[in-house]
Formats: C-alpha cells, structure tokens, sequence
C-alpha cells in the first residue's frame, strides 16, 4: 500500500438527499483527518470541476446522495478527469441505482425480491389511471410501497393499505422521480448489510436490523435519532443471517460493484431475506446502517475509510 | 489484522454459536423526553429547504431580509464607537426587561403606528419578538388551553404554541383579514365546549403568511369580541412600518392598551441577526414577562441593544426603512407581474401592500407540499401551505415571499413556478378519476 496523500470528499449536490450527504461527507472528513489523513470536503457546484483540474486530489471518495451521486454522472465525470474514486464504476452504478433494473438482474441470480410493478408517469396519463391502478392492485394485492424508482431516504415513498390511497401515494412519488416502482409490502424485519472490500475480495458485515418505534422507517425515522432502534446483527437466527450475507455479495457481485455497497432486504415470515434495493454511496450519517455493520464487527470507521481510500488510489486507471 | 481476517473472525464465531445481538442505542434519552417534545423531528420539507438555500435555486420561501443593502461602515462606526466608550457596560449583564435607553427609543417606534401612551417601563426587550412570544406562552398557556388564530398564521407561532401544549384553533380570513363573524362563532363554540380560551395571536397587519392587513373597523370589532369573551389579543407586528402605500397601519394596540399585548422587532427593518424585539404589555402582565425573561435568559444581550439603541441615536433609520420599503414593493411588484404572467386559470394569490408575503392558491385537488420536490427539481422553491396550519389545511396553497431575491430573479423564479403548476395540474387530472372500488 502506498503513502495515501490528499483525499477529496464529494458531498452535498442538489439532490433532496443534500443534507444527509452533508452529514456523512462530515463525518467521513472528520474520521479521516482524526487519523492524520489529509481529507477535504467540498461541495459540488460549478466551481467543482475548475478545482478538480486545478489541484487534483490524490483519490476522490463520493458520498453523494441520490441522482448524479448515485446514477453514475459523479463518477463518469471523475473518469474524464482520471481521478482515481472510491466506489463502482458508472456503468454498475446505473445498473444498481434503477430499482427495477437491479430486482431483475438479482432475480435472474435466483434471490428472492418481491414482485413489483414498473411504470411511467405518462403511463398513467397515456391510458388512464383508474384501470391501471384496479389492474396494479389486482395482480400485487395490498398492501404495497409505492417508490420512486431511483432515489433514496425513502424520499416519495409510501405504504399504502387501501387501493383508495394509491393515487395519492403515485402523486407524491412523481414529485421525486418520473417512474415509479410499486412493490408488494412484505410483512417481516428489516435488515441492511454492507459490503466491504479492501482488495482482498469482498465480504459482507453483519446484518443490521431496523426497527422504527413508530410506523414506517421513513425519513423521520431515517433521520431523528432514536426515532429508530438498531439490532446488530440482526436478531434472526444463524443460518438466516448466513443467508442474508450471501444476498448481499450477489447483489455486490451481480450488479459488478466495487469497494462498498450496502443492501436493504426484508426478511420475510418463512426467513427468506427478499432483496429490496442496493446502495452505492451508503449513507454515512450517526444514524446510518453501514457504519453500524462496521461497528458491530469490530472496525474501525476511520481506518476502514482509509483503507478504502489507499485501496482505488492504488488502482489503475479504468482507461487511457 | 487484515479487515478479511476480522470480518471471517467475526463470521466463525457465528458459526459456532448464535451470536448475541446488541441494540445499537443512538439516542439513550428516547423514553425520557417530555411529551411537548414528542414532535421535533427530522422532517422532509426541512431537507428540501437545505437544497434551497443552494444559488441555483430562485427561492421564494425564507422571509430574509437582504441585509446587503445596509450600510455596513455605519453599522460598524456604531459598533465600534459603542465598544470603545461603552464597552464595560455593553459586555456586562444587564436587566432581564431590557436596556431603559433602548426601550425609550422603541416607545418612539411604536409611536410611528399610532401607539402614543406606550411607557419604557411597559416593554420588555427580547430575542427577537419570538422570544415575546414564547414567554407570553409561557405565562399564560397551561396544556390544554386554546389559543386561537388566523388560519393561516405564522409557522413559527405554531411551534410555539404547541411546545407549550396548547390547543390552536383556526379562524379565517378574507381579503380584510380575520372575519369577526367567525371569530365570534368560534369563541361562542368554544364557550359551549367548555374550552378555556387564552389568546388570540394576530398578525393584524401585511400577516405571514397572508399577506393580508385587517381593516380597521375589523380591529375594533375583533377587540370587542375579545375583551368580551376575556381572551388578551396578542399583536404581532414585525411589518408594520413596510407599508408600501405610505402611511404606516394604526396598530390595534394604538386604540385598546388594556386588550392587547404589541410585539414589534427590529428584524425587518434594521436586521434580524441582532436578534432584538419586544413586547408592549399592560403592567401586570409586563411584570410577568419580565420574571418569565429572568428565568430563560437572566439579562439580554446588553451588546446588541446598546448597538441598536446608538444606532437609532446617531444613524438616519427612518431613511433606511423608507429604503427598505422602496426596494420591498418594487419587489412585490415584480412578483405579481410575473405571477399575472406566468399563473395558469384557476389559481390565486393576495395583493399585499406591504410586508413580504404573497399567499397563493391553487386549483383543489393539488398538493403543495408533494409538489415541492417537483419545484426544487425546477430550481424553484416556496413554503407548502400546509405548515402555516395547525390541523392539516393549506393543502393547496403556498407562501411565495419576495423580499430577498431581487426582480429579476424573482420573475425568473415565478416563471418557473408557472411551469411547475401547469405540470401539477396535468398529474392531478391524470389522477383525478380514482378506481372504482365495487
């Protein structure tokens, strides 16, 4: 391993998702520097890509949030530059941010995920709501979660009990995305398990189990600490979380990822762990699950980050 | 260790034995917080206005004056002549009521909206006139009580009052402002109900969110209504000098001393970082206030009332709130212009004459707060009317404010509203039809 010099956080953005990243591009700056890693953080504006080419960073590690952190534009931008980056290449962060595309390639992996409905906004308008929705209801029952179909921190998302909600629960979702993934509600325990892989192959934390206090672990939950209680591991038995695992390095391995992903499941009432949706820039906030799963397995934070940072530093560049 | 090693240890000794789990405790607190605490949480709406605050985005929705536009070498001769010939006196404590000078000097603010018996003995300096607002709660609002206001109201009001535990009960307006005839239905009710009915918070003059000021024969009848049903009026008037038609608006205060609590601030016409209002209270329950202000605060800040208090001495302020009021109605202007262009059918807004706020209406059926997202995406952003309400109305309105950005922007951004609002109005007629559910 080389000397690891200047790592650059991106964070920030124009993504609902802004201030969460704020949160964990701090924290990950903070972690770094504690450990005498010289580590800045800069938002990302117009002003980003003239500093980029100005002084550029020895290794870029992106924790944006949602759309362009998240979809692959951050790191295609990052690849123009040669900038060695922490994390998936555009290509698989494409993949895995579309939530229906990234069910069905982990379906054709022959893991569980729960059936669902893709459609468009002009959909709706094109051919009318009303059968579509009388037709979505009867082929998924209820309930089912309504989700944007990209997006994160359950941004636009809603449950929804009663086929008399749905419009509603799609109008919310259009507000964050211009399609939207209905998904049959599964009845079971939330769990999260990250991924990690330093250079020696990637291995998976132990499951984090999410339990809001009240109703749906939606942004309030997300984000009001203790608004939310965590388990690590999971309170699920051995092989179940065994199981749960091996889920999340197919999706990690499926989906072509690289250096750390973290995957949300549903562990439903027979103990099958159904894939619900893969995350390329975990969330890094005090309340988030991926550095829970560091935490639970005795790792440090700090030194795991690091050790990210020196490992893309390390390789070469993807072209040229 | 290599992490590999660790994680594999970590795994073996799952294998080997059922591995103990641990609750991951983020906040150890949870199950000790007092009920009126049950609702700060993080919210979405908050998340959105993160993204607001970014340049690109036009944002109609914080009510920030531009401060830019002070003249920043007078504030800082003031500050600096008040550290070097009063220093020891601005660093030290000072009285929980305020500075005696400073109070003066606000008895002749107020005097400039009709109020002309007020006595520096009868105001009470505080942290802006929100914190006015959260000791007059505090000293009159038990669990339970009712507080009753316009509906809409101030945002920041509601907080308040429900951090205090009280009941808030809407009474609406029209063009004139709060309606008498539905004030007195309510009171009435709320008689009936056995209610215990404290105050009655206004924003009588250019309200926030409104944008509506209420005629004076309603403030008559609204404070004859009042004092019969012994609910204390509590005025709060943050806008009242920025009447963009000349004159300043007789403040209700002015014409019933005994009925009614003033609030006033200097956030709007000098700036809102000294954080310096003040409330205007017949003396009993100035007394009250005072105590309430001793055990939240002990003393003021000395620093910033003696920097506003030589300011108002030595600087030529009523120039500069005549500024102000020119520069906030050349914005109004441009807002309504550009909403007259730019506003499909069907949806309508306040015409404020002066203040900060434009309260917009749109089409049923439409949702303000779930088209936020939509807006911010457009690089547009407002405040979702249902948060000046405290039982869930406002759906479909908003609160657009003009008086940060400057014209141009303010036109671009109304521009790209309109965009937004026909969208909207497209989706709601994609879903206006709901599925039969025989």
């Amino acid at each position: 391993m080389t000397d690891l010099g200047r790592v650059l956080i991106l964070a920030g953005g124009l993504s609902p998702e802004r201030e969460v990243s704020l949160h964990s591009g701090g924290r990950l700056r903070d972690a770094l520097t504690r450990i005498g890693i010289e580590a800045d953080l800069a938002d990302v504006d117009a002003a980003t890509l003239p500093a980029l080419a100005a002084d550029p960073p020895d290794v870029v590690f992106p924790v944006l949030h949602g759309t362009s952190g998240e979809d692959g534009t951050i790191r295609e931008v990052l690849d123009l530059y040669d900038l060695p980056y922490v994390g998936a290449l555009p290509p698989a962060c494409r993949m895995a941010f579309d939530k229906a595309t990234a069910k069905a390639a982990i379906r054709a992996a022959g893991v569980a995920t729960p059936a669902a409905v893709t459609l468009p906004r002009e959909a709706f308008h094109d051919l009318g709501a009303a059968p579509l929705i009388e037709r979505i209801v009867a082929r998924l029952g209820l309930p089912v979660v309504v989700k944007p179909r990209a997006g994160g921190s359950a941004f636009g998302v809603t449950r929804v009990e009663e086929a008399g909600g749905l419009a509603e629960a799609l109008m919310s979702c259009f507000g964050y995305h211009d399609s939207a993934l209905i998904e049959q509600a599964i009845a079971g325990v939330e769990i999260a398990v990250g991924v990690l892989d330093t250079g020696e192959g990637p291995v998976a934390l132990p499951a984090v189990e999410i339990e809001p206090t009240a109703g749906a672990y939606d942004y309030a939950a997300r984000y009001t600490a203790g608004a939310t209680s965590f388990f690590t591991p999971a309170r699920l038995h051995n092989d179940v979380l065994r199981a749960a695992a091996q889920t999340a390095l197919t999706a990690h391995r499926v989906l072509g990822l690289r250096d750390l992903s973290r995957t949300d499941m549903i562990v439903d009432e027979d103990g099958v762990a159904q894939f619900l949706e893969v995350n390329v820039a975990p969330g890094m906030t005090d309340t988030s699950t991926w550095p829970m799963g560091l935490r639970a397995a005795g790792l440090d934070f700090a030194v795991v980050c690091r050790d990210l940072a020196a490992y893309a530093s390390d390789r070469p560049a993807p072209r040229g | 260790m290599t992490i590999v090693a660790l994680v594999a240890a970590w795994c073996a000794a799952g294998r080997v034995r059922q591995v103990v789990s641990r609750s991951v405790t983020l906040d150890r607190w949870r199950d000790r917080y007092a009920q009126r605490a049950q609702g700060m949480i993080a919210s979405e709406v908050r998340a959105l206005f993160a993204v607001a605050s970014r340049p690109e985005i036009v944002s109609l929705a914080g009510g920030m004056p531009p401060v830019d536009v002070l003249p920043l070498d007078a504030v800082a001769a003031t500050v600096s002549e008040l550290v070097l010939s009063r220093g020891a006196v601005a660093l030290q404590y000072g009285s929980a009521q305020g500075d005696p000078g400073l109070r003066a000097r606000i008895c002749a603010v107020m005097a400039m909206e009709g109020i002309a018996d007020a006595h520096p003995d009868n105001v009470v300096v505080t942290a802006g006139s929100q914190q006015a607002l959260d000791l007059l709660t505090r000293v009159f609002i038990d669990p339970g009580d009712v507080v009753v206001t316009e509906g809409p109201t101030y945002v920041t009001a509601i907080n308040t009052f429900a951090a205090y535990q009280a009941r808030i009960v809407h009474v609406p307006m029209d063009g004139d402002g709060l309606s008498p005839a539905a004030l007195a239905e309510t009171l009435s009710r709320l008689a009936a109900e056995g209610a215990r009915v404290k105050l009655l918070y206004t924003v009588p003059t250019f309200q926030n969110p409104g944008g509506i000021t209420l005629t004076p024969s309603r403030r008559a009848e609204v404070v004859e209504l009042c004092r019969r049903a012994g609910v204390l009026v509590v005025e709060d008037n943050p806008y009242g000098l920025l009447s963009f038609t000349g004159e300043p608006v007789r403040a209700m205060r002015a014409d019933a001393p005994d009925e009614v609590v003033y609030l006033g601030s200097f956030s709007k016409t000098l700036a809102p970082g000294l954080r310096v209002g003040w409330a205007l209270a017949p003396p009993a329950v100035t007394a009250r206030l005072v105590l309430a202000a001793e055990s939240a605060i002990l003393s003021q800040s000395m620093f910033t009332q003696l920097a506003v208090e030589r300011y108002l001495a030595t600087q030529p302020w009523a120039e500069q709130v005549k500024a102000f009021r020119e520069m906030y109605r050349e914005r109004r202007d441009a807002m309504l212009d550009a909403l007259d262009e730019a506003m499909p059918p069907g949806v309508t807004w306040t015409r404020p004459d002066g203040g900060f706020f434009v309260w917009l209406t749109l089409p049923d059926g439409v949702n303000t707060k779930a088209m936020l997202p939509r807006a911010i995406a457009a690089r547009v952003a407002y405040v979702p009317g249902i948060g000046f309400y405290a039982d869930g109305s406002g759906g479909t309105s908003v609160r657009l404010s003009y008086c940060y950005p400057p014209p141009e922007r303010i036109r671009e951004g109304v521009g790209r509203l309109g965009k937004v609002v026909r969208d909207e109005l497209a989706l709601r007629d994609t879903f206006a039809s709901r599925p039969s559910r025989r």
